[in-house]
């Protein structure tokens, strides 16, 4: 008996956003990246178009991060060298893009002035040719004075900046601008604030093919599922014709995989939790890999090992079952 | 929610003026005004007083063209008229009027297959409008079968219930509610509804009000189309904000604005 498969035909897709510059298009990387451009929910081929994978980047300190000691494991050997750092997350790990996280601008840590960032920023320009994306210390006073400078220094690369709150969205906005860079809007779990902040940087004229959404992803075992939902309903609201919706999605996922316990506790602490290495491996692979499914596009990992699991698991995906 | 812009109209005087002087200008305003306003049909009436119906049709169909994008609602009894507009069409439209009569039927489901156009398929036949919704329904499934004989996919087919103005048969209102309701089970995949929503206001005070106040009951009953004055500001609000509490959008709180340009708004480019 002939099966007749139900495929859902949507009116809409997610929009392409396109990262980094090339020599000819006035930068300095070797390639670009594609993301988004899906016309059906996460890898159902078979309904519709996923015609670019999803990418991984390794999130790069400026700094000696604040991290836990469970990393230095991967990268003892650069830490504090954003350069290296980079050079061995692209070379070793195969990352498709580096995402340079500025914490030397931190009044916590040492907060130095946004010269040095920059300085930091071209030394991992110069290092690899990968795009990339710069997120900022998440503090609005110092990101205003920050990612002008950043961006300026970065002029012509089309970095992905972040990050763009409904509270703080215009310096960077037209930094991006000016500069001709990505922007990174970052919404607390909630899909109204998503749309309304899309529609405030569109409104100063960024091209909506130069936005990314940040919807705030949780760790595994930390509300997981409220995310999983807004992204479920991000990508509706893409596939139905929602423009102010329809952007790929930027999953920050080391960081929030790092802010779990279960990620964080030594192995003395709770002996029956195993070991420590293994434990947050995979608990970063696993947030990852829920977010994948969701229909993230970005995905910033800390760990190498778990950046490895993701990419065989991103490889399944993308694999066609077109019928 | 499918509106049809109503402007381009030979009822209107404007209109009318720019069609018998062969003057485009009018013509040219409200389609550009219409097209911003976030139409995504305009209709196109030669009205009532023109002679030659098909070389007015043709001509008003070249000229809306001229300066949108926006696909066309051709709107005529004529189906000569009809015809020969669909031919210069750039882009499939959709053809105003059918009601549930044979010969009609015939004529314009073919002609509707042939230019892959949708149809407004009023629930009405040689014996008027029905009294209530059991018999309106009865000729929307005669509308469905026809347009499915002819090969035409039921979501191409917009039925039209038919709502008289309230000041004079306040009775017909619910009827045209619970109608719209039942369309939806019909066919599968449904056919779609549509209303032409100033009827339900001729000759009242405060039409807007009445227009508007109808328009947002009818879409909480499924209505899916409406020809419309989309000029009308406090009813695209209306239209914008019904589609929020229906969760047909996503809420955002400058969501009337974006509805309002979603046309164009927002690329930036």
């Amino acid at each position: 008996m002939p099966v007749d498969i139900v495929r859902e035909k949507f009116v809409s897709k997610v929009g392409a956003v396109t990262l980094g510059a090339t020599a000819e298009q006035g930068g300095t990387r070797s390639h670009t990246l594609t993301v988004g451009g899906d016309s059906t929910l996460p890898f159902l081929h078979f309904e519709g178009e996923v015609p670019h994978r999803p990418v991984i980047a390794i999130e790069v300190p400026d700094i000696a991060p604040p991290w836990e000691e469970a990393l230095k494991k991967y990268w003892g050997d650069v830490w504090g060298d954003p350069a290296a750092w980079a050079k061995k997350a692209v070379e070793e790990h195969q990352a498709d893009l580096v995402c340079l996280k500025i914490y030397s601008a931190d009044p916590d840590l040492g907060g130095a002035a946004p010269a040095q960032a920059a300085e930091k920023l071209r030394a991992v320009l110069e290092a690899v040719k990968v795009p990339l994306v710069v997120i900022g210390t998440g503090i609005d006073e110092v990101d205003d004075e920050l990612m002008p400078v950043i961006a300026e220094a970065g002029a012509g690369e089309n970095l992905l900046l972040g990050t763009a709150t409904q509270e703080n969205y215009k310096t960077l906005t037209a930094a991006c601008m000016v500069h001709k860079h990505s922007i990174i809007g970052l919404s607390p779990i909630d899909i109204n604030i998503c749309k309304q902040l899309n529609i405030l940087i569109s409104e100063m004229n960024l091209p909506l093919s130069r936005v990314v959404i940040d919807p705030t992803v949780g760790a595994l075992g930390y509300g997981i599922e409220y995310t999983y939902s807004i992204m479920e309903r991000i990508r509706f609201g893409a596939l139905q014709g929602d423009r102010m919706l329809a952007m790929p999605v930027f999953c920050n996922v080391g960081y929030e995989a790092w802010r779990a316990k279960e990620t964080k506790a030594p192995v003395d602490e709770f002996p029956e939790w195993g070991d420590a290495v293994e434990r947050s491996t995979l608990w970063e692979a696993m947030t990852a890999s829920v977010f994948v499914q969701a229909g993230g596009h970005i995905f910033v990992m800390r760990n190498p090992d778990a950046a490895a699991m993701l990419r065989r698991h991103i490889d399944e995906l993308m694999e066609s079952n077109v019928y | 929610m499918i509106l049809v812009g109503e402007r381009i109209n030979g009822m209107f005087r404007d209109v009318r003026r720019a069609v018998q002087k062969g003057d485009p200008t009018v013509i040219h305003e409200w389609a550009r005004k219409q097209d911003a306003a976030g139409a995504d049909y305009l209709d196109i009436n030669v009205g009532p007083a023109m002679e030659d119906r098909v070389t007015a049709m043709k001509w008003m169909v070249q000229v809306t063209q001229e300066v949108t994008d926006v696909p066309l609602c051709l709107d005529s009894t004529d189906y000569d008229a009809i015809e020969a507009g669909l031919e210069l069409l750039k882009r499939p439209g959709m053809i105003n009027s059918v009601p549930a009569e044979q010969d009609k039927m015939d004529r314009v489901f073919a002609m509707a297959k042939k230019h892959d156009a949708a149809v407004i398929g009023l629930a009405m036949n040689e014996r008027g409008i029905p009294k209530n919704s059991e018999d309106r329904l009865a000729l929307a499934m005669e509308l469905v079968a026809n347009a499915d004989g002819y090969g035409i996919p039921t979501d191409h087919l917009f039925i039209d219930p038919l709502i008289l103005p309230c000041n004079v048969a306040q009775d017909h209102s619910p009827e045209v509610l619970e109608t719209l309701k039942q369309i939806k089970f019909l066919a599968s995949p449904s056919p779609k509804s549509i209303v032409g929503l100033s009827n339900v206001s001729q000759k009242c005070l405060d039409r807007p009000l009445v227009n508007r106040t109808f328009l947002v009951m009818a879409m909480a009953c499924g209505l899916d189309a409406a020809i419309v004055d989309v000029d009308d500001t406090e009813l695209m609000d209306a239209v914008a904000t019904a589609r929020i509490l229906l969760n047909q959008d996503v809420y955002a709180d400058s969501y009337l604005k974006v509805f309002k340009g979603r046309g164009t708004q927002g690329t930036g480019e």
